[in-house]
């Protein structure tokens, strides 16, 4: 039976009863000699009255720590994390090898002369990932997906202004798009307008059309969308788009579905984002950092946030030369990090990178395969179609059955030493589970999944009870999500819990 | 074509799975695919073929020989990224697998480990900013700084966003491109011209018409002095019912009196100088806190709360997803959904190495060497060094050339193996001749010797 590390590791106020010899820093006393009392330069006001309540810890202490937190944690490199629309693939060693101080030592405002060779990895990449979407360019500013699809809104709000056309305030999105697409529209000032998603599980063009006017700033779409289904229509849909006077904007996060069959430009899509730790390679590192892609097509490209790499044949150098563009949207060129861990992995791949899309595509229709026939669970939308990067399974039969929810049957699958699918999302179909498996999971490891969601299934169906009370061998069980949230017991921080801890 | 990175990638396995799944050829599973569209080329991707994992090495060490690293001396080169030093242990943790490569905890009980960790983030970075609430991080300062003031209108429902001309102008640049989707309009406030501070009484001046939702403040400001009336002036703000939001330099919190505890009502920092690289710029970690509780609905990006599990025993979770675009949609407070999370575990490491004798110590560090630096700099003929003369530094110190362009100065530099200053003459043509430079642990006596020798050789010409 697998079981979670379950150490019991105190807090990190709490490790030590005592002060500990901390890091070592040596002020040198020459330079205090020279200088003389250095507190002298500043008035008392402003300096610190009180210093921060932060342990003082030895290393070992530290390392045993966070060694021990480590441990009760969960990635890619300890098994599956099929979580739909993640992308959760394995990410390269080389990739972490390579990586040293010849890149973490690197001032971003170093003289170009000194760091030609990431300006050319960074040039490559962009032209490597211009090809792979059939745009003409790409910015490798956005540090994350969100931070893409936000610059890509902005691009698409500035380009109606720059027309003269302001009035196109309206942003259409699907109604199973990731929720960062309507949240990064709204922060462009945009209305957003649901899509709804037809039987076939694709965008319900009738509805599309009916919306479609004077007011359309453009249209966010995913292909293939969250169901896993790619939109078959869409050449039709495009072309209804751009005839209102709209531009269509492409959401990379399942790009892992079509990579190098075929290509979001080609399909009509103006503008376009990548998540680099999606689909290329690079760790989400527990939620961040990631880095995210803009690409643009046409006269869309001069909208592109600044700086881009250039070369001019002999040189690599920022190119700040874009008339419209809409500025930066973070600092500097982007998370140069990830980007590089990105370069790495396609370097290895090149023209194989096909082989990623067609291994991950049949990696989810065999499980489908596996799976489909089980009672409780079917598949919406979409009757029979192949599904791409992932596959949505709603659990409402089992639930109106033995009242066993999604998240039920994903407790019990930790318990098994797997990750969860995603839950609960699209929020188009009941008690959801969206597994995505990616290229990286072998043939026994999806029979091994799909051999627990059967099990657990079947015992939802004899003991739906038992199913209540997963997990069990996880580092802690089931939390109290109710007391976490509450206004008068939430706690974000060590010293509010002390506090807590004393009322109790 | 197999690779070892696609388990089932070998033909017969293929076969298996297709006729498993009843297609004889992996392009039917895309017979939906608009036929004209399928791609019947090999994209021109890496170099034209797969790689060996040593090809792969031989190609980007060839690349990476193409940089030139500044070690001996480290970079004097300031600007909002400074040369600081990563200890072991802060990569160690970081280069965890657990860590490294698991998703957003959104599972819990089988990610304790990195939801206590960012707990533990949540909770230094409170006590260092003297605030109630930080959240699970953002991209990095520019981006929070960006989401702060995004909030603030929010809170206030204020159109105006006061902005001293002495904060980073790529921030600043960052914030401009965001307005482009609010409805707020932006203004500026000058510095002072012998301190290189926010020129307080222009501030007033700006705050009066009472239209002003939040004022942004960076300490140390670009110029690296540090705001010494920061007290006064969120006073001044608060009297005029605006925000103070004032993003301050993590480092120099053993040393420099907490945000929060000023009044501070939003606060904001990029953690690059919590032990982590300099990494060309990215990524960093984006520090957003908030100095009251009760502002917490309004608070972008995730939170990690304790609570407990089934047992009674201590456990964390996510808090307050209600905010966040996966659930709200539109109506989010902000789209943020991939952060800096190993960036913030990276910072939590780092200070509980630090622990508070060593933030402060090592805050002590680097205020004596920036006077020294200022103090070896003021001696050479030529240069003006600081260029505030009444301003007070910590870390970056601001300095002109006299008579002479920078960039010669520069040049010099790099000949005798030197990275320079930041120029900001062309940002700030007010300024002159002028760069940032930045002293930190990492400079030695040796070093800032060295710097002032060759500088001063450089405008005497004799190089």
């Amino acid at each position: 039976m697998w079981q979670q590390a379950r150490w019991n590791e105190p807090l990190l106020f709490e490790v030590s009863t005592c002060s500990k010899p901390t890091f070592n820093i040596t002020i040198d006393t020459d330079i205090v000699r020279e200088v003389g009392d250095v507190k002298n330069y500043l008035p008392k006001e402003i300096l610190r009255s009180e210093l921060p309540r932060i342990p003082n810890l030895s290393e070992i202490e530290v390392v045993r720590h966070f060694t021990r937190l480590s441990q009760m944690s969960y990635g890619v490199d300890l098994g599956p994390v099929p979580l739909g629309s993640c992308t959760m693939k394995y990410n390269p060693k080389i990739c972490e090898e390579l990586i040293d101080e010849r890149v973490t030592g690197l001032h971003p405002y170093q003289d170009e002369d000194t760091v030609q060779g990431i300006l050319e990895i960074m040039y490559h990449l962009q032209r490597w990932l211009a090809e792979i979407t059939g745009t003409d360019e790409c910015c490798l500013q956005p540090p994350a997906g969100a931070s893409g699809e936000f610059a890509g809104a902005l691009m698409i709000k500035k380009y109606h202004i720059d027309r003269g056309e302001s009035f196109r305030d309206e942003m259409l999105i699907p109604d199973n798009a990731h929720g960062s697409n309507p949240a990064s529209a709204a922060m462009a000032g945009f209305k957003i307008i649901r899509i709804p998603t037809s039987e076939s599980g694709e965008v319900d063009i009738r509805a599309l059309k009916a919306v479609l006017g004077s007011k359309t700033a453009g249209m966010m779409l995913t292909n293939p969308n969250t169901l896993g289904i790619f939109e078959s229509r869409i050449l039709e849909i495009a072309d209804e788009v751009h005839g209102a006077g709209g531009l269509l904007y492409y959401d990379g996060a399942n790009l892992n579905g079509i990579l190098g069959i075929v290509r979001p430009g080609d399909m009509g899509f103006d503008i376009v984002h990548l998540n680099i730790h999606k689909t290329f390679g690079a760790p989400h590192g527990g939620g961040g950092p990631g880095a995210g892609v803009i690409c643009a097509k046409g006269e869309l490209v001069d909208y592109l946030p600044v700086p881009t790499i250039g070369f001019n044949g002999s040189k690599y150098f920022l190119s700040y030369n874009r008339s419209k563009t809409i500025g930066r949207v973070s600092q500097f060129y982007g998370n140069v990090i990830p980007l590089v861990k990105s370069f790495i992995y396609l370097l290895s791949l090149g023209p194989e990178i096909r082989e990623v899309c067609e291994v991950a595509v049949i990696n989810t229709n065999y499980f489908i395969k596996l799976i489909k026939d089980l009672k409780g669970i079917t598949i919406p939308y979409g009757d029979n179609k192949f599904r791409k990067h992932e596959v949505v399974i709603s659990l409402e039969n089992l639930f109106r059955d033995t009242g066993v929810t999604a998240e039920d049957v994903a407790k019990a699958l930790l318990d098994r030493g797997v990750h969860a699918p995603t839950i609960y999302f699209p929020l188009i179909v009941k008690e959801a589970h969206m597994i995505e498996f990616t290229e990286s999971e072998s043939k026994e490891s999806i029979e091994y999944y799909a051999s627990i969601y059967k099990e657990v299934i079947e015992e939802a169906y004899n003991n739906p009870e038992k199913l209540k009370r997963y997990p069990k061998n996880t580092s802690v069980s089931r939390l109290n999500q109710v007391m976490a949230n509450h206004p008068l017991t939430r706690c974000p921080t060590y010293q509010m819990l002390s506090k807590l801890r004393k009322i109790r | 074509m197999p690779h070892q990175w696609i388990p089932n990638s070998l033909p017969e396995i293929k076969k298996e799975l297709l006729r498993s799944i009843g297609v004889n050829d992996v392009l039917e599973l895309f017979n939906d695919v608009p036929k004209e569209l399928i791609i019947n080329r090999k994209l021109n991707v890496g170099l034209g073929r797969s790689l060996s994992e040593y090809e792969v090495k031989r190609y980007f060490d060839r690349l990476m020989s193409k940089n030139r690293l500044f070690t001996d001396p480290p970079p004097f080169m300031g600007g909002g990224v400074c040369a600081h030093y990563v200890p072991a242990v802060v990569r160690h943790i970081i280069s965890r697998g657990e860590f490294l490569t698991s998703y957003t905890p959104y599972q819990p009980e089988i990610s304790q480990g990195i939801l206590q960790a960012l707990f533990e983030y949540q909770s230094m970075l409170a006590e260092l900013y003297g605030v109630q609430v930080i959240n699970a991080s953002m991209y990095n300062g520019s981006t929070a700084a960006a989401e702060a003031l995004r909030m603030a209108v929010r809170i206030n429902k204020k159109r105006k966003i006061l902005i001293p001309l002495n904060v980073n102008p790529e921030t600043y640049e960052v914030i401009r491109t965001w307005s482009l989707g609010m409805s707020s309009e932006m203004d500026r406030v000058r510095y002072d011209q012998l301190s290189g501070s926010i020129d307080i009484s222009e501030l007033e001046v700006k705050l009066m018409r009472g239209d002003v939702s939040a004022v942004y403040i960076e300490n140390p400001n670009y110029f690296g002095v540090i705001e010494v009336h920061l007290r006064d002036i969120i006073d001044l703000i608060h009297k005029y019912d605006a925000l103070a939001i004032v993003n301050s330099l993590p480092i120099s919190l053993g040393i420099l009196e907490a945000p929060g505890k000023l009044g501070a009502d939003i606060v904001v920092g990029d953690g690059q100088s919590l032990g982590l690289g300099m990494n060309f710029g990215g990524p960093s970690l984006g520090i957003l806190g908030i100095r009251d509780e009760r502002m917490i609905t309004q608070l972008p990006g995730r939170l990690v709360g304790a609570t407990i599990d089934s047992e009674g025993s201590l456990g964390f979770t996510l808090i307050l997803q209600t905010r966040e675009q996966h659930i709200r949609r539109e109506r989010a407070t902000s789209n943020i959904t991939t952060n800096s999370s190993l960036m913030a575990i990276a910072a939590a490491v780092y200070l509980s190495l630090l622990g508070s004798e060593g933030i402060k110590k090592l805050g002590e560090d680097m205020l004596y060497k920036t006077y020294y630096a200022i103090k070896r700099l003021s001696e050479i003929k030529g240069v003006k060094a600081p260029l505030f003369a009444e301003g007070r530094y910590f870390r970056e110190v601001t300095l002109a050339i006299m008579g002479k362009k920078y960039r010669d100065v520069h040049i010099k530099l790099l000949n005798a193996g030197i990275l320079g200053g930041k120029y900001i003459g062309d940002v700030f043509p007010e300024l002159g001749e002028s760069c940032i430079m930045c002293f930190t642990e990492l400079h030695t006596k040796s070093d800032i010797d060295l710097l002032a020798t060759t500088v001063e050789r450089a405008l005497r010409g004799g190089m």
